[in-house]
C-alpha cells in the first residue's frame, strides 16, 4: 500500500511530539462527514502550523474525501498552506529604490544566513523568506520588513544582528 | 445592586485595539483603583464608534463627554480632573476640522450628529459581552414579541411591508426572499449569515459582529422563525479573529438561557447556530459560492436558477441574509414597519452604514437615512477634503461599484439612484479621491483585485479580467493607444452579459463608471501621455526649479539612486535618467523647490 508507506515514512516526526493524536481526536469526532471538510483542514494546520501531505492522506481517509479534491480545497483558500512556515515571516522589498541601493546583496546576504532562497522556509521552521513589490519606504531604501517592523538603511554586515532579535 | 455615579466607555473595536486601547483600559484600571474610585465609576469595554481615526476614543458619562486618542500618559489627568474634580480635559476635545472649535460632547459633533443610527444603535454603548447591557437596551423584545402575538407570515409581512432590502450589494427585497424560502417545498431549511466581508474599505459588517452581537443572533432568529428554519450558520471570515470570538460568547449565552436551542422562550420554535470560519476567498461572498464553501467545496459559485431561496444548503430551501440586513430586522418587529419605512426614499427604506475613506477630514462608520446627498455625507460628517484639495470623485461600492464625479453629489443616494448613474451601493465603502488620486489607477487598483480573487469557472471572469487588466497596465505605463477604449467597453459588457455569478458581471463597473465619467482622463494617459493627477509613475518627471532651489543639499542626500547633485549653496540638477520617481526628495525639500511635471 502505498498509502501505508507515505504515513511510515512522513507520520514518525509527527507522532513523536502528540500532534498526531490531536489530529486523531479531532478526526474521530468528524468522521465521515465531507461538510467538515474546511474546519478539520484549518484545525489540523492549527495543529502542526501548515498541511503536511501525510496528514491530508490521513484526512482523505478518515473524512471519505478523494485526495483530488481535498488538493483541490486546499490550493483554493488562501488561508491554507501546503508548506511549513516560519515563526518570524521576512518580507524582502523588490521596489526599484531598494534594488538601484542594492537589496540583492542583502537578498544574498540573508540567503547565507538562513541557508533558504526566497519563497523558502527554514529547516528549523525559525524564518519564512518572501518578497513584496514595494513597501512603500523608498527613502530608506533597501529594507526589509520582518513580520510588523521595518528595518530601513540596511547593509549586509547588519543582516545577522537582526536576524538575531528574531527567535 | 452596585449603584455607579459614572462610567468610562473605552471602545474596544479593532481599529482602537490597534492604536493601544488595552494599554489605557489598564491604565484607567490601575489609576481608579489607588484613587479608590473603582466603586463609583465603571469602566465598560465597548464595540466600535465608527470613528476609528480618533482612536483610541474614551466617553465619560453621564456628561456624555468624549475623549479623543487618548493615551496612557492622560489617564492621570483625566481621572484626576475631571472623574475627582469634574473639569473636563479640553485639551482632549474633539476639534471641528472647518471652525476649529473643541467640541466636549459625542452628540454635539457634526460627525455623528447628522447620522440616524439603527443597525448601529448598540455598537459603542454596551459591552458586547455583557448580555444584560444588550437585554437592557430592549434585546430580545422583539423575539419575545414575534413569539407571543405573531405566525410566521405576519413576520415576513411586516419585513416586506417594511421595504427592508439586502445590505450586502444586491439590494434585494428581504421580505420577498423570505417568503420564496417559506413557500419552497421540504420540512428541513437553512438560515445563514453572510458575513464573508471582503471589499477592501468596509468594515461595517466587522463592526456589528463585534460591538452588538446579539443584535445579529435576533434577527437571524426571527428569520428563521419566519422561513421555518431550525438550522443556521454565521460564515464569518477568518480574518476577524475578535468577531468570532463575541459571536461564539453571544450563541453560548444565548444556549444558557434558553433563547437558542429547543423550545425557545416555551414556544414551538427550536434553532440551532454555528459559526463557520471562512478559509480567504473573496468570492465567497457571492451566496451560491458561500454555500459550497459551509459545505466543505471549493467556494465556486454555482448557476441560477435554481436559487437558495428554493435549492440551497445541502439541496435545503436557504434563506442567506447579509450581518447588516439582520441588524435591522428586531427594529421593524419591535416598532412595526410603518416606523421603519418612515426613514428612506420611496424605494429604498431604512438607513445604511458607510465606511467613509480616503481623502477627507473625518474618516470612519457612518449610518445614514436612504436618500442623503453624497455632498451631505462628504462635506457635513465627513469634514470635506483635506485643505486646498480639491474634491474629483467619490468611489462607491468597492470593486462591484463605480466612480461619481463632482456633478453628481446633490444625487439622492439610494439602490437605484446609484444603479442609474453608474454605481452601486455594494456593501457600502465609500473612498473619496482629490485630485492628486489618479481615476485610470484606481480602475487598475480594483481590477488587480477581482482579477486576482476570480474563482476561475467561468471565461469571462477568468479571462476577461485579466485581459482589461493588461489594457489598463499599458494605459498606466504610457503605451495606451486610442483603441483601447473602445476595446475595453466592448470586452467590459460581454463580461457584464455574460459572467457566471455577481462578482464577474460587476467587476467591469469600475472600468465603465470611469469611462463614462472621467473619460478625459483616460483620453489624457493615452493621446498626451500625461498623469493628469501625477500618480502614474511613466507619465510624469521631476524638475528642481533653479528659482527656488537654495542648495541647501537635503534632496541630495536623502535621494536614494544618487539622481540628484549640485554644489552647496548652488541650484540643484536632477538627472532624469537615474531618478526613479519615489518622490523621497519631494516630501523632504524644505523650500518646495522640487516640481513634478
Amino acid at each position: 500500500m502505498a498509502l501505508e508507506q507515505v504515513k511510515l515514512e512522513k507520520c514518525t516526526e509527527f507522532i513523536s511530539d502528540g500532534m498526531y493524536h490531536k489530529l486523531e481526536a479531532l478526526l474521530q469526532k468528524d468522521k465521515k462527514s465531507p461538510e467538515m471538510l474546511i474546519f478539520v483542514l484549518q484545525q489540523a494546520q492549527n495543529i502542526y502550523g501548515y498541511l503536511p501531505e501525510a496528514v491530508l492522506l490521513r484526512i482523505s481517509e478518515a473524512l471519505d474525501v478523494p485526495k483530488a479534491k481535498i488538493y483541490g480545497v486546499v490550493t483554493f483558500y488562501s488561508q491554507f498552506h501546503l508548506k511549513p512556515r516560519g515563526r518570524n515571516v521576512i518580507r524582502v522589498c523588490q521596489g526599484t529604490a531598494c534594488h538601484v541601493r542594492g537589496v540583492s546583496r542583502i537578498v544574498g546576504k540573508i540567503k547565507e544566513e538562513l541557508g533558504v532562497d526566497v519563497g523558502e522556509t527554514t529547516e528549523d521552521l525559525r524564518f519564512t523568506f518572501e518578497s513584496v513589490a514595494c513597501i512603500g519606504a523608498c527613502g530608506l531604501a533597501p529594507v526589509v520588513m520582518i513580520n510588523s517592523d521595518t528595518h530601513g538603511r540596511l547593509t549586509a554586515d547588519k543582516v545577522p544582528l537582526i536576524l538575531s532579535l528574531y527567535e | 445592586m452596585v449603584f455607579y455615579r459614572g462610567h468610562l466607555l473605552i471602545c474596544g473595536g479593532t481599529g482602537c485595539v490597534s492604536s493601544g486601547c488595552k494599554d489605557v483600559i489598564a491604565a484607567f484600571q490601575e489609576e481608579l483603583r489607588k484613587r479608590k474610585l473603582d466603586e463609583e465609576i465603571k469602566i465598560v469595554e465597548t464595540g466600535c464608534h465608527g470613528f476609528c481615526e480618533k482612536g483610541p476614543l474614551v466617553i465619560v458619562y453621564p456628561e456624555g463627554v468624549m475623549y479623543c486618542r487618548v493615551e496612557v500618559k492622560d489617564v492621570q489627568e483625566i481621572v484626576g480632573e475631571h472623574l475627582m474634580k469634574g473639569r473636563p480635559v479640553s485639551r482632549l476635545f474633539f476639534t471641528e476640522p472647518l471652525s476649529l472649535d473643541k467640541v466636549p460632547k459625542y452628540q454635539e459633533i457634526d460627525f455623528y450628529r447628522k447620522q440616524q443610527r439603527i443597525a448601529l444603535r448598540n455598537c459603542g454603548y454596551i459591552d458586547p459581552e455583557n448580555f444584560n447591557e444588550y437585554l437592557a437596551r430592549g434585546g430580545y423584545a422583539a423575539l419575545e414579541k414575534m413569539l407571543s402575538e405573531m405566525t410566521p407570515e405576519e413576520v415576513t409581512h411586516a419585513v416586506k411591508a417594511a421595504g427592508l432590502r439586502g445590505r450586502g450589494g444586491g439590494g434585494f427585497p428581504t421580505g420577498t426572499k423570505w417568503e420564496f424560502c417559506a413557500k419552497a417545498a421540504g420540512a428541513k431549511k437553512y438560515i445563514v449569515c453572510n458575513a464573508d466581508e471582503g471589499d477592501p474599505g468596509a468594515f461595517m459588517d466587522r463592526s456589528l459582529l463585534e460591538g452588538d452581537p446579539h443584535n445579529i443572533l435576533e434577527g437571524m432568529m426571527i428569520a428563521a422563525y419566519a422561513i421555518g428554519a431550525d438550522e443556521g450558520y454565521l460564515y464569518i471570515r477568518a480574518e476577524y479573529p475578535l468577531a468570532i470570538k463575541r459571536i461564539q460568547t453571544a450563541i453560548s449565552q444565548a444556549e444558557e438561557l434558553g433563547l437558542l436551542g429547543k423550545n425557545i422562550l416555551g414556544s414551538n420554535f427550536s434553532l440551532t447556530l454555528k459559526i463557520k470560519e471562512g478559509a480567504g476567498a473573496f468570492v465567497c461572498g457571492e451566496e451560491t459560492a458561500l454555500i459550497a464553501s459551509i459545505e466543505g467545496e471549493r467556494g465556486i459559485p454555482r448557476s441560477r436558477p435554481p436559487f437558495p431561496a428554493v435549492k440551497g444548503l445541502f439541496g435545503k430551501p436557504t434563506v442567506i441574509n447579509n450581518v447588516e440586513t439582520f441588524a435591522n430586522v428586531p427594529q421593524i418587529i419591535l416598532y412595526g414597519a410603518d416606523k421603519f419605512a418612515a426613514v428612506g426614499t420611496e424605494r429604498s427604506k431604512g438607513t445604511k452604514v458607510f465606511a467613509l475613506t480616503g481623502k477627507l477630514r473625518n474618516t470612519g462608520l457612518v449610518e445614514v437615512p436612504m436618500g442623503i446627498t453624497m455632498r451631505e455625507i462628504i462635506y457635513e460628517i465627513g469634514g470635506g477634503t483635506f485643505e486646498g484639495k480639491k474634491f474629483k470623485a467619490v468611489q462607491i461600492g468597492g470593486p462591484s461599484g463605480g466612480c461619481l464625479p463632482e456633478n453628481k453629489l446633490d444625487l439622492p443616494i439610494d439602490y437605484d439612484s446609484l444603479i442609474q448613474a453608474g454605481a452601486m451601493m455594494g456593501s457600502g465603502g465609500l473612498v473619496v479621491m482629490d485630485d492628486e488620486s489618479c481615476i485610470v489607477d484606481v480602475a487598475r487598483y480594483f481590477l488587480s483585485f477581482t482579477r486576482s480573487e476570480s474563482c476561475g469557472k467561468c471565461t469571462p471572469c477568468r479571462e476577461g479580467t485579466m485581459r482589461l487588466l493588461e489594457i489598463l497596465e499599458r494605459i498606466c505605463a504610457g503605451e495606451g493607444v486610442p483603441e483601447d477604449i473602445a476595446k475595453m467597453e466592448k470586452l467590459a459588457y460581454s463580461i457584464k452579459a455574460s459572467a457566471l455569478c455577481g462578482l464577474g458581471q460587476t467587476a467591469p463597473n469600475p472600468i465603465l463608471s470611469t469611462l463614462r465619467h472621467f473619460r478625459h482622463e483616460y483620453e489624457a494617459h493615452i493621446n498626451d501621455k500625461k498623469c493628469p493627477a501625477g500618480v502614474c509613475q511613466a507619465l510624469f518627471y521631476y524638475r528642481i526649479d533653479d528659482h527656488t532651489c537654495v542648495g541647501c543639499t537635503v534632496c541630495a542626500k536623502i535621494c536614494p539612486v544618487g539622481a540628484i547633485s549640485g554644489e552647496r549653496k548652488q541650484a540643484h540638477q536632477l538627472d532624469m535618467v537615474k531618478c526613479i520617481k519615489c518622490g523621497v526628495c519631494v516630501e523632504r525639500c524644505p523650500f518646495h523647490a522640487i516640481v513634478k511635471e
